[in-house]
Formats: C-alpha cells, sequence, structure tokens
C-alpha cells in the first residue's frame, strides 16, 4: 500500500463510491429498582462497592435468581418492537476472563433470546422532505452488567500501562437489554442520519416504556456501531465493530468516521480488518482494538443455575394491554392535534419537551404559548443549568397560571419573563413571586396619566409632533412610561390613553 | 433405654436428641464427648479440615438454654454434625480441599447451614473432600487424603470421604455431604455409612460451592436409615434463592423409614448394573440383599436401561464442561490464593499464576476438559451429544419407572482400594462411579446403605436404591426395611463391627 494514500476520504464522496451496511447493537440499562440476579439496589452515584452481595459479586456458592420485572420490561420492548416473543428460552453463560466480571463469566442469553424478529420504523429529513427508513431487529435479550474499572497512572487510562486498577461492582449485576438489528442496507448518503435516528427513536421508546430513563451521560445506553462498505452490485464487505458509541452525535460520527476510513482503505486497493475498534468522544473517531480475526471464544452453554422462561399468552397479552402510545403514533396524532409541522414537532421532540408541552395544553393553555415557553426561554434556561428541562422547578400548571393573568392584562411578557425568573430561583409559586417582586401590571389610569403627563413635559417637542398628526412619534412617550413603570404597564392601553390625552387618533 | 455411661459417640442421633430432650444427656456432654473423640482419632483419619472447637460448644449450651427455659426442642436439637468443607458458613474457613481458598472466609451462610441451625443442629466443624469435589477418595485434597476407619491404607471414598469417615470413625452421628456423580453414596458404601442423594433440587443448593450446578445436590449422611431421614427432612424443601429448587412438599421421608416396609413393592434390577465388573464379595452381597428384600414381600424384576451404557461418557463432557465454567471465577481479583502480584506482572499472568498454583492436577485436568469440550467447533459433538444422551438416560429410567417402584444395584463395582492404588489412573478412578452417575443425570433420588462386609477382604459393601424424582420417601421404605432384617440376622448394625481405633 502506498504510504501516500489519503487516510479518509470526505463522507460524500465515500458514499458516491460504495453502498455502506450498518448494524447496531445498543445496551440499555434497564430502571429496575434491584439488579438483574439478586436483589441489590441499582441507584447510580453509590460509594463503590456498597450495592453488592454475594451473588453480584460472584462469590463461591451464590446462586442468581431472575428479576421478574427486567423479564416483563424486555417483553414489553419486544412487543413494542414488534418482535416474536419466544415461547420458552434460556439464559447462557458467555465465558471469559476478565476482573470487572466476578465469576468470569457473564449470565446473557445467546441462542435463544426473548425477543426476535421485529422491527422500528424511523424518520429521517431529507431534502425531499421526511423520509421512513424500516430498521429490521434481529433480537431483544437480557444480560447481566459488568464491575467498572478504573485504571490508575498510565498514560492511556486502559489496562495496558496502568499502575494499578480499582474495580466498583456496584454495576455488576444490573439488568442490561441488549436490542440487535439486522443489517440495514440502501440508505445510502442517509446511513448516518438513520443510524443516528434509529437510536434517538429507541431512546424515546425505552422512555415512553418507563422501562429505562436512558441516561446517556451515564453511560446508561452503549452502542457498538458495526459498519461494511461494497461497490455497488457486489457482496457486502467485511465490517468493522466499533465499540463505546455512547451518545447520538457519537452514533452519527462513528457512522460518518468509519465510511470516509473504510472508503479510503478500499480505494487505496487495500482491505478491511474485521476488528474490533474503540470510539473516542473527545476526537470523534476510532482506534483499532483487538482483532476479530483472533476472536475470543465465548463456550456459550445453557446457564444450569436458572431454569427457562416459558412466558405464557396470557402474561404476553396481559403486558401488551400495559404498552402506552408509542413515540411514532404520538408524534403523528400531536402534530394533528396541535396543527404544526413536522419540523416545529421535531424542535419541540429535541428539546426534551413533548410530555411538558402536552401537559401545558391539557392545563389550558394555547399550543403557540405552550411550546413558546418551553422551546425558548426555558430551555435556554435549562441549557445554561446544564440540566434536562423537566428538572426545572417550573410546572406546566405554572405557565397556565402565567398565561392566564397574560390573558387578562395583569401581566405582560417581560412580567412573565420575571416570573418565571423567580420560580426558577425558588422564590415560590407564580402568585407568591408576583406578590414579593411587586410584578403586577400598573392598570391605574389615573397613576398611568400621571406618568404620560411627566413624560410629555419632559419630551415638549415629541408631544408637539404627536399632537400634528404624526402618530407614529407616539412611541418615544410610550417607551418613556414604560420605562418609569418599570414595564409594569400594558404599552398598549399607555398608548390609548396618550392618544385620548393629546386628542388625535390612529392613522 | 438409658444411654448413661455408655459411650455418646456410638449412639444413633435419634437415641442422642431424645436423650438431649428428656434431659437424659445435655447437649454440651454429647458434642464435648464428639470432640474427644475427634482429638484422639483425627489425627489417624483426617475427617476434618477444620474444627470449631469454641462454636460448637456455644451452640450445644444455647440448646441446653432453650430446654432448660421450656422451649421445644426439634428432632435433632443438640445433635453434633459434620459439614463437607464445600457448604459455605458464615465466618468459617470454606476451602473445598483446595488451596485457592485456603483462607476464604464466606460472609454468608448456605441454605442447608441456615437450616440445620435453625434445627439446634451442631456444627463441629468442616471435612475433608477430593479438590473442589471431583474424585472418588479423598485423594485429590490439597490438604492430604482422608482414611478409611474400616483400615486405615484404604481411601473412605470421595468426594465426600471426610463426612464418612468422621461418620464410620464415630466422630459424629450425622454429616452432610454432596453427591455430583456419587460423591454421598460411594463413600457411605466404603465405609459401611448411610447416604442419600436426594432428588435434584429437594435441598436447595444455595452456599454451595458448584462444581457441575445441573448434578449437584446436597444431602445427608448418617449411620443408620432413620438418622438419614430425620436429617433429610430438616435440610429439604424449597428456597427461592435457588431458582431449580422444587417448590412442592418434602416427601415424608421420616414416616417411610419408620414404617419399613417393602410388601407388594416392585423392585427393579437394571440389567446394565448388574453385570460384569462387580468385585465377587459385591455382588455376593447385592444377591442376598435381593433375596431378603423377596422375602420380606417385595417382587423383583428385571429391566434394562440401555442408555446407561453411555452415562459415564456423558457425564465426563457434562460434568467439565459446567466446572470450567464455575471455577473460572478463581482467578485471584477478590478473594482467595493470589499469586505473582509483585508489581512486574500483568492482570492475565496474575490469574494465570494464581489458577497454575491453586488447583491441584485433576481440577485442572477437567477444566481443560470441559474447556474443550465447550469450544466452538466441538459444542455440539462433546456438550450437545452429552445432552442427548442425558435425555435418553430420564426416558430409560421413567420407563423403568412404570413397570418399578424403585430400582437397585451395588453403589459401587469395588470394596474400598488401598490409597495411592488408582490416583495414577483416571479411568479407573472414574469407573468407581459407574453405578451412581445414571441418577445424577436424570435428577433422581437415591440411597447407598450397608448390606455386609466382601468375605474376600472383610469390607463393607454398599446396596443402592434408585427411586424415581420427588419419590425420595421410597428410598426409605426399602432402606429401612433391609436394614432391619440385616440388623435382625446380625444383631448389630454393620458399624458395630469396624475396627476400634
Ligand atoms: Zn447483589
Amino acid at each position: 500500500m502506498s504510504t501516500a494514500m489519503p487516510e479518509t476520504i470526505p463522507y460524500d464522496e465515500a458514499l458516491n463510491l460504495f453502498e455502506p451496511v450498518f448494524g447496531l447493537e445498543v445496551h440499555v440499562e434497564m430502571g429496575t429498582n434491584s439488579k438483574m440476579f439478586c436483589s441489590c439496589p441499582t441507584a447510580f452515584g453509590g460509594e463503590p462497592n456498597t450495592q453488592v452481595c454475594p451473588v453480584c459479586l460472584g462469590l463461591p456458592g451464590s446462586m442468581p435468581v431472575v428479576n421478574r420485572t427486567a423479564v416483563e420490561s424486555t417483553i414489553r420492548i419486544g412487543l413494542a418492537l414488534n418482535c416474536t416473543i419466544a415461547e420458552w428460552c434460556r439464559f447462557a453463560r458467555k465465558n471469559y476472563f476478565y476482573p470487572d466480571m466476578p465469576k468470569d463469566y457473564q449470565i446473557s442469553q445467546y441462542d435463544e433470546p426473548l425477543c426476535s424478529n421485529g422491527y422500528l420504523d424511523v424518520t429521517v429529513a431529507t431534502v425531499e422532505g421526511p423520509k421512513v427508513v424500516r430498521v429490521e431487529i434481529e433480537r431483544v435479550h437480557m444480560e447481566e452488567d459488568t464491575g467498572k474499572l478504573t485504571h490508575a497512572g498510565g498514560a492511556t487510562g486502559r489496562i495496558h500501562g496502568a499502575d494499578y486498577s480499582l474495580v466498583d461492582y456496584n454495576r455488576a449485576g444490573i439488568p442490561l437489554i441488549e436490542i440487535v438489528t439486522k443489517p440495514v442496507a440502501g440508505a445510502g448518503h442517509l446511513v448516518a442520519d438513520v443510524a443516528k435516528a434509529y437510536v434517538a427513536e429507541l431512546r424515546d421508546l425505552m422512555r415512553a416504556l418507563g422501562v429505562s430513563d436512558v441516561r446517556m451521560e451515564e453511560g446508561s445506553l452503549r452502542c457498538d456501531v458495526n459498519l461494511s462498505l461494497n461497490k455497488p452490485g457486489s457482496p457486502m464487505g467485511t465490517r468493522s465493530e466499533t465499540k463505546n458509541v455512547n451518545s447520538l452525535r457519537s452514533v452519527e460520527r462513528a457512522v460518518r468516521s468509519e465510511v470516509e476510513r473504510q472508503s479510503a482503505l478500499l480505494t487505496a486497493g487495500g482491505r478491511v480488518v474485521q476488528e474490533t475498534r474503540h470510539f473516542h468522544e473527545d476526537i470523534g473517531r476510532s482506534t483499532s482494538g483487538r482483532s476479530k480475526e483472533q476472536a475470543e471464544d465465548y463456550r456459550y452453554f445453557p446457564e444450569p443455575d436458572l431454569v427457562p422462561i416459558a412466558p405464557s399468552p396470557a402474561w404476553i397479552d396481559e403486558l401488551r394491554s400495559t404498552l402506552p402510545e408509542l413515540p411514532s403514533a404520538k408524534r403523528s396524532r400531536l402534530e394533528a392535534e396541535w396543527g404544526i409541522t413536522p419540523f416545529e414537532l421535531a424542535t419541540v421532540v429535541n428539546a426534551g419537551a413533548l410530555d411538558l408541552v402536552e401537559e401545558t395544553i391539557e392545563a389550558g393553555v394555547e399550543s403557540a404559548a405552550a411550546r413558546k415557553w418551553w422551546t425558548g426561554e426555558l430551555l435556554r434556561t435549562a441549557n445554561d443549568q446544564g440540566i434536562e428541562l423537566a428538572d426545572l422547578p417550573v410546572t406546566p400548571a405554572h405557565i397556565a397560571r402565567v398565561e392566564a393573568l397574560v390573558a387578562d392584562g395583569s401581566l405582560n411578557d417581560k412580567l412573565a419573563r420575571q416570573v418565571f425568573e423567580g420560580v426558577i430561583a425558588g422564590e415560590g409559586d407564580v402568585d407568591e413571586v408576583i406578590t414579593s417582586r411587586g410584578l403586577a401590571v400598573v392598570s391605574d389610569d389615573a397613576a398611568l396619566l400621571a406618568a404620560i403627563d411627566e413624560a410629555l413635559v419632559a419630551q415638549p417637542d415629541v408631544a408637539e409632533k404627536i399632537r400634528s398628526g404624526k402618530v407614529q412619534a407616539a412611541g418615544a412617550i410610550v417607551g418613556a412610561v414604560m420605562k418609569s413603570t418599570r414595564g409594569q404597564a400594558d404599552a398598549a392601553k399607555v398608548r390609548a390613553l396618550l392618544l385620548d390625552r393629546l386628542g388625535v387618533t390612529e392613522a | 433405654m438409658t444411654i448413661m455411661g455408655s459411650d455418646l459417640t456410638r449412639q444413633t442421633a435419634a437415641v442422642l436428641a431424645e436423650a438431649i430432650r428428656t434431659g437424659e444427656a445435655s447437649a454440651a456432654e454429647v458434642t464435648q464427648a464428639h470432640l474427644d473423640r475427634i482429638s484422639s482419632v483425627d489425627e489417624r483419619v483426617h475427617a476434618f479440615l477444620h474444627v470449631d472447637t469454641e462454636a460448637a460448644l456455644e451452640s450445644a449450651r444455647s440448646v441446653d438454654t432453650k430446654r432448660s427455659s421450656g422451649e421445644v426442642l426439634g428432632p435433632l436439637a443438640g445433635v453434633p454434625l459434620a459439614l463437607k468443607d464445600v457448604l459455605t458458613m458464615r465466618g468459617v474457613p470454606t476451602t473445598c480441599g483446595s488451596r485457592m481458598l485456603e483462607n476464604w472466609r464466606p460472609p454468608y451462610d448456605s441454605s442447608v447451614v441456615e437450616r440445620l441451625r435453625a434445627a439446634d443442629i451442631v456444627i463441629l466443624g468442616k471435612t475433608n473432600m477430593d479438590e473442589f469435589a471431583m474424585g472418588s477418595s479423598t485423594e485429590h485434597s490439597a490438604y492430604g487424603p482422608s482414611h478409611n476407619p474400616w483400615d486405615l491404607e484404604r481411601i473412605p471414598g470421595g468426594s465426600g470421604g471426610g463426612s464418612a469417615a468422621a461418620l464410620a470413625a464415630f466422630e459424629a452421628p450425622l454429616a452432610i455431604g454432596t453427591d455430583t456423580g456419587g460423591s454421598i453414596r460411594q463413600p457411605a458404601a466404603v465405609t459401611g455409612t448411610v447416604g442419600v442423594k436426594p432428588t435434584y433440587g429437594g435441598v436447595p443448593r444455595y452456599g454451595l460451592v458448584a462444581l457441575a450446578s445441573s448434578l449437584d445436590q446436597a444431602g445427608p449422611c448418617a449411620r443408620t436409615v432413620m438418622d438419614t431421614a430425620l436429617l433429610h427432612s430438616i435440610i429439604a424443601g424449597y428456597d427461592p434463592r435457588d431458582s431449580t429448587s422444587i417448590n412442592a412438599p418434602v416427601p415424608d421421608v421420616v414416616a417411610a423409614a419408620a414404617k419399613a416396609d417393602v410388601r407388594g413393592m416392585r423392585i427393579g434390577i437394571v440389567t446394565e448394573l448388574n453385570g460384569e465388573g462387580y468385585q465377587a464379595g459385591v455382588a455376593q452381597r447385592f444377591r442376598e440383599s435381593l433375596a431378603i428384600l423377596e422375602h420380606l414381600g417385595a417382587e423383583i424384576i428385571e429391566v434394562g436401561c440401555p442408555s446407561f451404557e453411555y452415562a459415564l461418557g456423558a457425564y465426563y463432557l457434562i460434568l467439565p464442561s459446567e466446572a470450567s465454567s464455575n471455577l473460572a471465577r478463581f482467578d485471584g481479583m477478590r478473594y482467595g490464593l493470589r499469586v505473582g502480584d509483585d508489581g512486574s506482572h500483568s492482570v492475565e499472568q496474575v490469574m494465570s499464576l494464581t489458577r497454575e498454583a491453586g488447583f491441584g492436577a485433576e481440577v485442572k485436568r477437567r477444566i481443560m476438559l470441559g474447556t474443550y469440550a465447550l469450544s466452538s467447533g466441538y459444542y455440539d459433538a462433546y456438550y450437545g451429544s452429552a445432552q442427548k444422551v442425558r435425555t435418553l438416560i430420564m426416558r430409560d429410567f421413567a420407563s423403568a419407572f412404570e413397570s418399578v417402584d424403585v430400582l437397585v444395584s451395588p453403589t459401587a463395582p469395588t470394596t474400598a482400594f488401598k490409597i495411592g492404588e488408582k490416583i495414577d489412573d483416571p479411568l479407573a478412578m472414574y469407573l468407581n462411579d459407574i453405578a451412581t452417575i445414571p441418577v445424577n443425570l436424570a435428577g433422581n433420588a437415591a440411597m447407598s446403605l450397608p448390606v455386609g462386609l466382601a468375605p474376600e477382604d472383610g469390607l463393607p459393601v454398599g446396596f443402592q436404591i434408585m427411586a424415581p424424582p420427588m419419590a425420595d420417601d421410597r428410598l426409605y421404605l426399602v432402606g429401612a426395611a433391609l436394614e432391619s432384617a440385616l440388623y435382625d440376622q446380625w444383631g448389630h448394625l454393620l458399624i458395630e463391627e469396624a475396627p476400634a481405633l
């Protein structure tokens, strides 16, 4: 191979030359209260090795017991993903040695997943408008998470070269759902968008089902991205597997960077090595890891410490009846009900404001006003504070109250912002903030007329212009009155009073 | 009946419990007598790896306190017991006969230990065993072999040789064993004691350090069928911490042992376990026992179990496969032995050095066999085929139990062999379990009880009874009837003929 060969070919150029095929393995931590095979709590952030017991530490003699809620969650996910639910299936042991694995095997599922053969439709934006792509699901199964290693010393933060390593088994045994797609071909230039949209749709689905809150910053959703390229008309190429892809943005970047890297290799006459690559969030690229050509043999066999799972049709029907409205159906409904475009709805969804806006509308607020508050002022505040919208102290009821006060003229837009500022600062509810900050609109005509007179005296030339019919000059006087009332007046009312005072009418 | 003035260690558990209940003897006296016996003979027998003198006396005294305060005591309260060192007991060393766990003290009690404690049974200590229960002689214990009280030059069977030797040496009237391929029954056979492998799932495995999870079963051991039944009824029953434990009422084994009646029962001889390969005296005592059972009113029928021929082969694929995975956790990272952690070795190297140093040759042999049998490309041929054989063996049992109530065979092909005789011949060692293994593969219940001495060597012979799953009571009906007839014939239990130590 030439040493002068380019390391990458730009994404769009690469996809003019090659057809991509991708597959995703997504691991999601389930939001159960206890672990997959013991009763230890799953709460995030505990002191290391405080949420452990003989079972999740894999102590000699301990035995696993399946968490029923985790099985239910998996079946519900399978149903939402249009999967077949197995009539009978088993757990399997995946054997390999690693210090974050208490038993040196992971209890997982192998050739008998609980759910298989489903699909998820995702929508991506194109220049010709939204396009629906069906992503086929190979399998959904459950397994246990490993502990968490921290490598001290050494330059890379990896186990090799570290001075010593610490291991926290609080995470060991937390239930994971693994959702594996079938190979997705034909996405062309949209491949990165489809991959990202699929993960986003899965995340929304998990949240809607209530099986996981999917906190990506806590590592509760992790992806492995498989990607290969082939010349049009040729069979599927050799794939790489990129691990450690842990955010929506990274999914997109991992696909893009792998398209760019593989296309350069293939164009230069090289070949793609079947390998595991590690994605680095900081640089947005992956580096080569272990080669799959010396793949580990996990020696899977049925877990003899557990009995098979055989969900009855009645139980499955019962779980099916608990499925909520799914995100895609909900989006179509809301577009119609709120009379908005898919793009406008996407703004709400991307802000994480869908439920909040819906509740606000249910509390009696107009759709436009509800969306305006949540995706505008409040979103900015949440972003500034680095928190989720839902974690702000502002509630749909607060917005409904403020909007009611605006409608009856007690508040204006500027005062309303100050009310929310007070609520967020913990000064109380809407009415308490208005009282303590003295934020009522000045509606006393005598007080407003006094302020108007004062402004007219201060700006006699403007007063003269208005009297002579130049009504557009009124703005200067209205502005002065608003200023002297510290914004607590209704500008339209001030204008009306001013014109009446000067005996002129609107042109 | 009075036991005052007699040797407390020669009594049955039932008699001791009665004496403690009536106040004829205190639990502390009974325990002390056994501790004294251990002090005087265990240097030669080496049944125990750890004797918990203080804890044993303390729990005995608490039984005496309960009695004096008027509490109703359980059927075995205050009776001492020897616990196989493969079951966890909080704070007490649990080595599994391995260097790997030399200093490991588990932070939790196994289900069996919880139940023993709840029944006020006094746990004297932990007994020797082949490393991680792999063996038929205790010669694979990292702490040296136990010796057969009938002849100290001979093996006491294995893997639970320590528990059986403790019973035969009158160091304890009760013991707990575990049986993966015969580790309760074969030691019982060669020491002239009684041992039962309950139905798989009958006694919870929580806290039993796993050898082969789908085969392992803890069970009761004693010198009489009734004592075994009393212990059985205490440790058996559902435990939600073991998903494979059976959630159903425990068969009434104590009533069955008391009834001791085989009239009208159909007893099957398994053609495949009745052929060649048995020592002459073993075959002779087996035939005599059949005659006794027939005389007692049972009908003897021969039944074929053609798949038993493949049981040993299937067993030595399934057991090593599961063991290779179960024993992976012994890697020096979290507990037990750690070798090579001197700053110059990587994690992988420390794991390898630890496993190299911590496991004995037999354990390594089986881990390698199992790793091979599970590896990709060989799985179907080895592990997969073995599972099919297992299904066929279950079918053989099921069809046999359509025409008979229990099946019987000699427990082991020979009497106790000499220490060192088979240690270099793993296949000869594995053949010891030829008659006991089918039961483990099928999950049935089985008992071994002593039926005499082989004329050629004067060593005990064991008789095996096999029952369908959850029909453990049938073992006791037949076992107690046979034991009683033999007692009448000899005027004493066989164990009384063991030489003084
Ligand atoms: Zn736990």
